[in-house]
């Protein structure tokens, strides 16, 4: 019975209950230290902020398609902000900003990292809850106060900053002299970006704990699966990336409130007044901004390729090709993810010289995201590939990723970012590769763990067209972007005046179609997540014959999880395709069989 | 009934209007004159519209710069003349004052009102404008008007000579000249103004030119006459 | 199905950038022509590499599905498609950043010509101003201090004590001579903003309290346009100025009306 292997920890799991089930509502629904309570609430914190920002952007594709009209109903939502629906420049920086803080922060790190990864994290390692459960409810509840102060932004005078979501110094220091929005708005803003640091500070912490020391018997590192390998990586870059993000919030606040010069310089004259700094550095700024900035990036898509990786073999009935190799690119792209902040700035006004070296270490992330993407083709070759919606999101996410992947190839060479930087190939480039690949992933792991997490399965016939359309729309959306781009259209603007790209309207009205089509399909997402969740059918333990621990348990699982037993992990979670008693899998906590040992 | 009781004062409301510049037009005497300068003006450079082909096309020779209007015998234009002290409480007038904003110019180049008084900015040009009144006593604000928006409403409560700029074309400066009085005039580029209905009594009068600066003189006024009184500003090259 | 829109997806995209309907406009600048060959190189790899990758994905879906029989291990394992993609992509990299620094030290790295055309630029919220030393060659002193918008002191110059600055020229529009090197100097008076000129391949980043040194050589007599690329406030948008490229002739008559002014 214990032929539990030498590699296996050697410490003990997690003896006794963390703490007991609550009974009251509070406890339970609200103020949970529950990780399967809080990882729901972080997917519907970034349910709530998906939609806002979605329609943020739907109100700034409307504009740019037919500049001067009234938006519908915007009129009647913004008075203030767009007196009779006319939307003006201002307000479109503003929506602008918002889309972009809101989707970056709030949607693609809340929920691939903070959501998934909390629900399924201590169900995959075996554990019965996190590590330290209150600092997991506190992360939460921090996050949620983050995204209140962000959004009373809306609601404050002047509005919401304008300086887009990198909030680029000067403009994001001086106060409500650089424009409608950069008073109390900005302020809002770094308080709000400030406190989501904190947030994701406990839960990075939290996720590393509880991956290294919470781990069952017989759960290897080399055991984990994929998911929670991509949730470790992304905690640790997040443990950096987060920590230098926090700092530079706090120096941008005493720039604004306490008459600091961090990132203002001498003589600056905005709204024909002398400015009261003297000896900061916008390009400081920049610097500590992208080293947060382009490891954000990863936070948000790594998950995405361990979501991928868990579902891709168990839709496809196959091992996965070289898993090893695949957690080796991730922690390699972890690595170099910290040495290429600068081709952000590229045309910056840092020294040209060290263009070549943020250059190099770029263009080299290309190589092992490139051995990702032909790790997954490997795996669907000779596969015995069942489509349902999870693992057609998946195939999704690999058309994407190799979309958005190629278009950084322009982008990573300063010579050519010489005339591609500040134009909408930038933007079709990051919406490929981080928006739509990220929430690709997301989707995949909402169609694959809505089981587990109501005991309910999902419309697939609903579910499938909520794929088509999205697949569809999201390439007529964002690959005409790159054309714009390549013609030398700006982005950032909220019109194009007088006779400047005046030929790119069509395509923007093209674009704006597509985004409100788009938009329209999620409707059908919306629907089936309610329909399901109330009506759908009763979800078996393990309907998707799967191997991972979470599988093991019912659906949804008991308030410790594992109902009390300690599961012993016998085999590695890429046991597809084998001959066992169960079918053509071997579950992670199945008995030893003789000649299907896993690693 | 209620309807009637609404009208009612609907037409009340229009007779006061109506009859409170006369009735305070028609009695009381006039303080008249003409500002000039002494010393070299600026040097007037034309404004480059270049950046906003929409405006430069509306302009057949280039507009100058406006912040020194002169005229034939150094007469000094866009000066505020008003009764600084000494006239009577007064009430603001019903009708709105209005700054439009034509050819990425401000027509007029300076406002005066009075404080309380309605203040309507409209837009007229196929651009976007940006009103930016830079006041430092009254809230501050800065907003955009696209072609095509409802004109901006706003009202000054204290007076204060407020400078407005256009945050896109930055050429556009203009004034809000909020005054405490309704008597205020501002003067064309013949420099002439005139201030009428002015009550028996002792009064401060003061010329404001935003380069020059201010000037006050006293003038006394006995009954229905009509007071000369002529304001020279030293003008500075630079 | 789904292997069916992908492979037209890759197909009809990569047809539209192959045919250039949405293409840079026309080159007028001495060292575009090797930006250009720069992407015309990255665009044959990666649409090779994007076509390649979707129909590889569009063609393993469609045999794969619903498959019957026993499953096939990739051949090889993983190990030739680490080799593979380290190679392919590591040996284009190699290429890109071997060519790709030659360029841009080109534009970047090179030495300050001797006989360039000196322009100093300023950029503030929300216009480009262009000052040319005028008569005496020389260039006025700014001073920050002194910036009056309203009487189109733009640079905030001192004519009054400095007599460099009197004769100064400013314009809003940037006009240089044909196949003349010219150097400008960007400073910006607020917050960060951007230069480009499409046509010239050019873009620069001004930074609020540096002075960034930036040179090119237009090649052909155009009027075309400059923006402004750095999120700068709420006239962004609106930031913009003509460049006019002339013939030495005319932009000696041009520098003379300014003169008059």
């Amino acid at each position: 019975m214990d032929i539990v292997s030498a590699s296996a920890i050697e410490h003990p799991p997690a003896q006794e209950h963390h703490h007991t089930a609550p009974t009251g509502f509070i406890r339970k629904y609200v103020f949970s230290l529950d990780h399967k309570v809080i990882g729901k609430q972080y997917l519907g914190l970034g349910l709530i902020a998906v939609c806002t920002g979605m329609v943020l952007s739907w109100i700034m594709r409307y504009h740019l398609a037919f500049p001067n009209k009234p938006v519908p109903l915007v009129g009647l939502f913004a008075p203030t902000f767009a007196a009779g629906g006319v939307i003006t420049p201002e307000f479109y920086l503003q929506l602008m900003t918002m889309h972009g803080t809101i989707m970056v922060f709030f949607v693609l790190t809340t929920a691939p990292f903070a959501g998934f990864g909390n629900f399924v994290l201590p169900l995959q390692v075996g554990a019965e809850d996190m590590a330290f459960p209150r600092f997991n409810m506190m992360s939460f509840w921090v996050t949620f106060v983050a995204f209140l102060v962000l959004v009373t932004a809306f609601f404050v005078p002047d509005g919401p900053p304008l300086s887009g979501w990198t909030a680029y110094a000067p403009l994001s220091a001086v106060g409500k002299a650089a424009g409608p929005g950069q008073g109390l708005g900005q302020s809002l803003w770094v308080v709000s970006i400030g406190i989501f640091c904190i947030g994701q500070l406990l839960g990075s912490l939290n996720f590393i704990a509880t991956t290294l020391d919470l781990r069952v018997k017989g759960m290897t590192l080399a055991r984990l699966p994929q998911s929670t390998w991509a949730w470790f990586i992304t905690s640790i870059i997040g443990l950096i990336a987060f920590s230098v993000l926090l700092p530079a919030c706090v120096l941008l606040l005493l720039d604004r409130v306490a008459g600091t010069s961090f990132f203002i310089p001498s003589g600056l004259v905005v709204s024909d007044a002398l400015q009261p700094h003297s000896g900061g550095s916008p390009l400081l700024w920049q610097h500590l901004f992208w080293f947060f900035g382009h490891p954000e990036v990863y936070i948000a898509i790594v998950p995405g390729f361990g979501i991928v990786s868990t579902i891709l073999p168990a839709m496809c009935r196959k091992p996965h090709l070289g898993p090893r190799v695949l957690i080796a690119c991730e922690l390699a792209i972890a690595g170099l993810s910290y040495m290429v902040w600068g081709h952000h700035m590229f045309l910056s006004g840092m020294s040209p010289m060290s263009a070549t070296l943020f250059s190099v270490p770029t263009l080299i992330i290309t190589i092992p995201a490139a051995i990702i993407t032909l790790l997954w083709l490997g795996t669907i070759y000779g596969s015995k590939l069942r489509i349902n919606t999870a693992s057609l999101f998946c195939l999704g996410f690999v058309s994407v990723f190799v979309t958005g992947g190629l278009s950084g190839f322009f982008l990573s060479q300063p010579s050519i970012d010489t005339y591609l930087h500040g134009t909408y190939f930038v933007v079709g480039h990051f919406h490929f590769v981080m928006g739509v690949a990220a929430m690709f992933g997301i989707f995949a792991g909402t169609y694959y763990w809505f089981p587990k997490m109501f005991g309910r399965m999902m419309s697939e016939t609903l579910g499938k067209w909520h794929f088509a359309l999205t697949f569809i729309g999201v390439y007529a959306t964002f690959m005409p972007m790159h054309w714009l781009g390549l013609a030398g259209n700006v982005r950032r603007y909220s019109s194009f005046p007088s006779d400047y790209m005046q030929g790119s309207l069509t395509l923007h009205r093209f674009i704006t179609f597509s985004a409100l089509f788009l938009g329209a399909a999620q409707l059908i997402f919306l629907f089936n997540l309610l329909w399901s969740r109330l009506r759908g059918p009763v979800a078996p333990d393990n309907p998707w014959e799967a191997t991972s621990l979470e599988w093991s348990t019912t659906s949804p699982p008991p308030f410790d999880n594992f109902g009390g037993r300690h599961p012993i992990v016998r085999h590695g979670p890429n046991e597809y395709g084998v001959s066992g008693p169960r079918g053509d899998y071997i579950m992670q906590t199945d008995p030893p069989v003789v000649g299907a040992e896993g690693a | 009934m209620q309807m009637r009781i609404v009208a009612g004062v609907g037409l009340c409301a229009l007779a006061t209007m109506a009859l409170k510049p006369s009735t305070v037009k028609s009695a009381g005497g006039t303080v008249s004159g003409k500002v000039t300068f002494t010393g070299t003006p600026p040097h007037m450079k034309p404004i480059d519209m270049a950046k906003e082909p929409s405006c430069a096309k509306q302009h057949a020779t280039p507009v100058m710069n406006e912040s020194v209007v002169t005229g034939p015998g150094s007469t000094l234009g866009d000066v505020v003349v008003y009764i600084s002290a000494g006239a009577p409480a007064s009430t603001p007038p019903g009708a709105a004052a209005t700054f439009d904003q034509k050819g990425c110019q401000y027509l007029p180049h300076v406002l005066a009102l009075e404080a309380g008084q309605k203040l309507e900015v409209k837009n007229d040009d196929q651009t976007s404008h940006n009103i930016h009144p830079m006041s430092k006593l009254n809230p501050e604000w800065n907003k955009s008007q696209p072609p095509g928006a409802p004109p901006i409403e706003v009202v000054y409560n204290k007076p204060e000579f407020i400078p407005v700029k256009c945050n896109v074309h930055p050429w556009m400066h203009g004034y809000f000249a909020v005054l405490n009085t309704s008597h205020s005039a501002v003067t064309g580029s013949d420099g002439t103004y005139s201030l009428a209905g002015l009550p028996p009594g002792k009064y401060t009068v003061t010329a404001w030119q935003e380069r020059f600066g201010t000037q006050s003189q006293e003038v006394t006024i006995a009954g229905s006459e009509t007071a000369k009184l002529d304001f020279v500003l030293k003008a500075t090259e630079y | 199905m789904f292997a069916a829109a992908v492979a037209i997806i890759a197909v009809v995209s990569a047809a539209v950038f192959a045919a250039h309907i949405w293409w840079l406009p026309p080159d007028i600048s001495k060292l575009g022509m090797r930006i250009d060959g720069q992407i015309a190189e990255t665009m044959v790899f990666t649409g090779a590499l994007f076509v390649a990758a979707q129909l590889a994905l569009a063609t393993f879906v469609w045999r794969s599905t619903g498959r019957a029989g026993a499953i096939r291990i990739f051949p090889g394992g993983p190990m030739p498609l680490v080799a593979l993609a380290s190679i392919i992509v590591g040996m284009e990299v190699l290429s890109l950043v071997f060519i790709g620094t030659k360029v841009w030290s080109a534009i970047f790295l090179a030495p300050i010509e001797a006989n360039a055309l000196h322009i100093d630029v300023q950029a503030g919220q929300f216009a480009f101003y262009f000052r040319y030393a005028g008569p005496d060659g020389k260039f006025g002193v700014p001073h920050p201090e002194l910036i009056d918008e309203g009487n189109s002191n733009f640079f905030g110059l001192d004519p009054k004590n400095d007599t460099a600055a009197r004769d100064d020229i400013v314009s809003a529009s940037l006009v240089v001579p044909v196949d003349q090197p010219v150097l400008l100097t960007m400073h910006s008076k607020d917050v960060g903003h951007s230069l480009f000129i499409p046509q010239l391949r050019l873009q620069q980043d001004f930074v609020p309290g540096l002075v960034i040194p930036v040179q090119f050589t237009a090649t052909g007599i155009r009027k075309t346009e400059i923006v402004c690329t750095q999120l700068c406030g709420l006239g962004h948008y609106n930031m913009r100025a003509y460049f006019e490229v002339l013939s030495k002739a005319d932009y000696a008559k041009w520098l003379q009306d300014q003169a008059g002014q």
